[in-house]
């Protein structure tokens, strides 16, 4: 008579050696691969070199990266994250329960995965990322962001880069960017969720964040007039209440995008207006979404973008095969439609305002003025500042501040680009969004300039 | 005629309900009915060897809700487990692995059931699949022991359940699904640009009358009207224009793009902006909405599956049916009925979706017609009709796994014969190396190269001769059977996508196999 079957369970675990908790990694960190480079060194002091590294995990992927880092043998471990725990996100970061809702998510992350993974050590710094001083940065020698703003990721990988020093090695900080909200190839793709990005940036060595910043166009506003006065879909009405509604009659102090009484008000108001223009399809759920810029997230997604990146971090520190970056650096996931992964080289731009030489050209019409000019940059693709301050060669164009710069050179917004500097000069723009980096153009005028008669 | 109920209820003011709450970000990809679905669904994992994977991604279906989980696992808790397993701790060593995962997983979401097995020491698996349980999807992770495996198939074909098996070691990873039977998708969730359906070539009354309505005296309209006429009717009254001229509809690329600067030269350009924004929509989507609508292929091959008199009798198949007749009829789908956004007037843009949506409602009816004349259509719901006829253009059916599958040789000689040109045609190379490997260690802890290639040698000519493959298997070799928490964490969240999708019956999940390289951060799906 045959045996009854038992539970699979009766493979054997694998060990090498039973009582090692990380029998598992010393697999690969021990032992050679057929992709291993010549250097890989598997002895003791080679492996034990991985306790003294220290790796920065920043934003909305915290969890998954804490996670997934402490269980890749990282011993210490930074967390930077400002914001607070939100209900609607525990389908999805797991380390935090109901009753945590209000608190910070950098400390009640660190102290969960250090009280689950023995031997680590995570340091949560409860605090936006643009808090943090250069020294700060200086002391990890990986950063990974899973940051939700395309203007944090500017911030962070320009900081990473003027770091870098070539009289000092290790100032170079391997950067790798995870995302979930804004993986759209020139804005083609729409349907989120499903879908992510990860990449490796080696500072001043390989394309950057701002090489490849074109790939995530931003947003096309709708134009106020067609909120004023022709609105046509749902999200226009809601857009109307937001923007106009709320200035006109001011309901409460000020907009709380948290408050469901301040988004109740806002949905009553888009209803009314759709109702008034025949407009079917205003939601409590779209207004939320339209006023947040709310993107689907699910766990699974993150998981796969969180866990690429550590796979990479993990890669870079223990040489256990090569990772992306110097070749390949840059791996977009779909999930929508089967599953298709596109993994493939982004060139470093040359005129990268950011890691680039060369001043980038910037096509302009000389009859612009300089306030037209500003509110331009905004929009396009390879700029994408909402607020920049402007320096020709010898003197300033506009400051946004201190105040009493912004009211001397508020002037100039009324004049001419032609009138302010000549074609071929080069200005330097800053703006909050790079951290103290410049932009670098040099001016090519499109059109002839004509002067005010 | 019979009716058609497509009017929203008027909204109810009130705000979102704690589970809305907590589960936004969610429904906003898969609205109440897919939510429902996950939590109508226990799954069953069957878990072995590492034990990382399976429980990754149980991890990323406990926490969007799913109705219950069960874990069968042998094996108890060591020091390595904890190296790489998060739902355990050092309180877990020397207990059933099964026990404490589950009870670590349902913290993460306490409206999830969990459970585990065995429940007493010695209990056989046979008595897991005869306590009467309904699992809606089962998934085991590699390696797993024969019986075992024979077991759990054997239970999947009865049952009609889908099967999933995952193998992570190492930086390596593969996941194969086994549906059972055919499975069609209607809710594919295409992309919104991919959607837009305007029937430009082909217009009906009430839309040609909206077009030479808004068009008319169009060279005396003032500025503002001129400026708001929506791209729609400006294509229409240009290709009443052309036609007017050369007999025929523009068809040619040529003839498009002649046409195409005809609409541009219609602009006025005397304003301070130097053109018109209505106008520079028209241009840009001459291309693409001025062609007769074609099948896609996706849908071709449902219209041409023959399904078994079981299958037919389904709502999915009965409903086809009728959209296979209503385009032998009119050579178009259904009308989906969605305009894009346009620069209009509120009213007129308002009129001209209405147009649309009134045309919409009559093919819909029109197919429900046809549906309920079939001998099967009688209790097929209005809601899916309508759904089915709105997205008839991107519906899907997946094979699932052959009866009878090419041989392993068959598809090894066809990839690496692919590979031979990747250079030349910027193609990656072929994964299916990893896969062999893997897979050559299916029911074995750990193997050396040279025993994974003998093995994958049986199948596969000239084995260890193949460079790539005897890397694959040196790279399998190596991880002696271990899991990497990072290629496991990744791996789950795949695999969780797809369970998602299998059970959402939404989105379009893999045929039938995806092979993870995690050394160049690239996956490939292979039908095997
Ligand atoms: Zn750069």
């Amino acid at each position: 008579m045959s045996q009854p079957v038992m539970v699979a369970g009766t493979i054997p675990v694998p060990a090498l050696e039973p009582d090692s908790r990380w029998t598992y990694l010393d697999n690969v960190r021990r032992n050679t691969g057929p992709y291993t480079s010549e250097e890989f060194d598997t002895s003791d002091e080679a492996v034990s070199t991985m306790d003294r590294l220290k790796v920065l995990g920043a934003g909305g992927l915290g969890c998954e990266l804490l996670k997934d880092l402490a269980l890749s043998g990282f011993k210490d471990i930074h967390v930077i994250d400002m914001d607070t725990i939100d209900v609607s996100n525990l389908n999805r970061q797991f380390l935090f329960r109901h009753s945590d809702v209000g608190k910070s998510k950098a400390e009640v992350a660190a102290r969960f995965v250090e009280k689950r993974v023995k031997g680590v050590s995570i340091t949560p710094h409860n605090c936006k990322i643009q808090d943090k001083d250069e020294d700060f940065y200086m002391q990890f020698n990986i950063v990974i962001c899973g940051l939700d703003s395309i203007e944090a990721r500017r911030w962070m990988n320009s900081t990473l880069i003027n770091l870098a020093d070539p009289e000092n090695p290790e100032s170079y900080k391997p950067l790798i960017d995870g995302g979930t909200e804004d993986c759209q190839i020139a804005g083609l793709s729409t349907q989120l969720g499903f879908k992510g990005q990860s990449r490796v940036v080696f500072p001043t060595i390989t394309s950057c964040l701002e090489c490849q910043l074109d790939m995530h166009a931003p947003r096309q506003a709708v134009p106020l007039c067609t909120l004023a006065t022709i609105p046509r879909q749902p999200e226009h009405c809601i857009e109307w209440a937001h923007i106009i509604a709320w200035e006109q009659e001011q309901p409460f102090p000020k907009l709380d995008n948290d408050d469901p009484e301040h988004i109740t008000w806002l949905y009553k108001k888009a209803l009314a207006r759709a109702e008034e223009f025949k407009i079917s399809g205003v939601t409590y759920s779209l207004t939320q979404g339209v006023v947040k810029n709310i993107i689907p997230a699910i766990a699974s997604t993150n998981a796969i973008i969180a866990a690429s990146c550590c796979n990479e971090a993990f890669k870079i520190a223990t040489q256990t095969n090569p990772s992306l970056g110097f070749e390949e650096n840059y791996m977009m996931y779909s999930g929508n439609d089967s599953i298709y992964t596109y993994t493939f080289k982004h060139e470093k731009k040359d005129d990268c305002p950011v890691c680039g030489q060369l001043a980038r050209d910037l096509e302009v019409d000389p009859n612009f003025t300089l306030q037209e000019f500003i509110e331009s940059l905004a929009e396009r693709a390879e700029a994408q500042l909402k607020k920049p301050s402007i320096r020709a060669e010898s003197h300033t164009l506009y400051m946004q501040s201190p105040v009493s710069l912004e009211e001397m050179t508020r002037p100039n917004l009324k004049k001419k680009i032609g009138e302010l500097v000549g074609n071929g000069d080069e200005i330097a723009i800053t703006d909050p969004s790079l951290g103290t980096v410049n932009f670098k153009y040099k001016l090519k005028f499109f059109k002839e300039y004509r002067a005010a008669v | 005629m019979t009716a058609v109920i497509t009017d929203q209820a008027p909204p109810i003011l009130k705000g979102p309900s704690d589970k809305e709450k907590k589960y936004d970000r969610q429904l906003r990809l898969w609205a109440a009915s897919g939510q429902q679905a996950l939590e109508d669904a226990h799954i069953l994992l069957l878990n072995s060897g590492a034990g990382t994977v399976g429980v990754e991604t149980l991890k990323n279906l406990v926490l969007p809700g799913i109705g219950k989980f069960t874990i069968a696992d042998n094996a108890t808790v060591k020091h390595a487990d904890l190296g790489v397993n998060f739902f355990l701790d050092e309180d877990c060593l020397g207990k059933p692995r099964s026990e404490c995962c589950v009870k670590l997983l349902q913290e993460l979401n306490p409206d999830v059931k969990g459970d585990w097995f065995p429940r007493e020491k010695g209990e056989s698996l046979e008595s897991l699949f005869g306590h009467g349980h309904n699992f809606t999807l089962i998934m085991y992770s590699l390696p797993i022991e024969a019986e075992s495996l024979a077991l759990v198939q054997k239970y999947a074909e009865k049952n009609q359940v889908p099967l999933l098996s995952i193998h992570s070691a190492g930086f390596y990873s593969y996941f194969r699904i086994h549906l059972p039977g055919t499975f069609p998708i209607v809710d594919t969730h295409p992309e919104s640009t991919a959607t837009t359906d305007l029937r430009l070539l082909t217009p009906w009354p009430e839309l040609s009358k909206f077009a030479a309505d808004v068009t008319a005296d169009i060279e005396n309209q003032s500025a503002h009207e001129h400026g708001h006429i929506p791209y729609v009717a400006l294509l229409l009254h240009y290709l009443g224009k052309w036609k007017d001229i050369h007999g025929s509809l523009p068809s040619t690329y040529k003839e498009k793009t002649a046409f195409r600067d005809t609409v541009s030269a219609g602009a006025r350009r005397d304003n301070p902006e130097g053109g018109e924004e209505n106008f520079d929509e028209a241009t840009a989507a001459v291309l693409k909405t001025i062609s007769a609508p074609s099948l896609a292929s996706s849908v071709k091959e449902v219209f041409d599956y023959k399904p078994s008199e079981v299958e037919a009798s389904s709502s999915f198949w009965v409903i086809t049916d009728a959209i296979k007749q209503f385009y032998g009829k009119h050579n178009a789908l259904p009308l989906p009925g969605s305009v894009p956004d346009m620069k209009a007037q509120s009213t007129i843009y308002v009129q001209l979706q209405n147009i649309y949506k009134a045309k919409a409602r009559r093919d819909i009816s029109e197919v429900l017609e046809i549906v309920r004349a079939h001998p099967s259509g009688k209790d097929v719901e209005v809601a899916e009709i309508e759904t089915f006829s709105k997205n008839a253009a991107f519906i899907k059916l997946i094979r699932g796994i052959d009866s009878t599958p090419p041989s392993i040789q068959t598809i090894a000689s066809q990839e690496f014969e692919n590979d031979k040109t990747a250079e030349l045609t910027m193609m990656p190379l072929s994964l299916l190396p990893i896969y062999l490997s893997l897979n050559a260690t299916s029911h074995l802890p750990s193997a050396s190269s040279s025993d994974i290639l003998a093995t994958v040698g049986k199948d596969v000519l000239g084995a260890s001769d193949n460079q790539r493959l005897v890397e694959a298997a040196e790279e399998v070799a190596r991880a002696k059977g271990g899991e990497l928490h990072n290629i496991s964490a990744l791996t789950g969240g795949m695999v969780a996508q797809e369970v998602i999708k299998i059970i959402t019956k939404q989105y379009i999940p893999i045929d039938n196999t995806c092979v993870f390289d995690g050394i160049i951060s690239r996956a490939q799906v292979l039908r095997i």
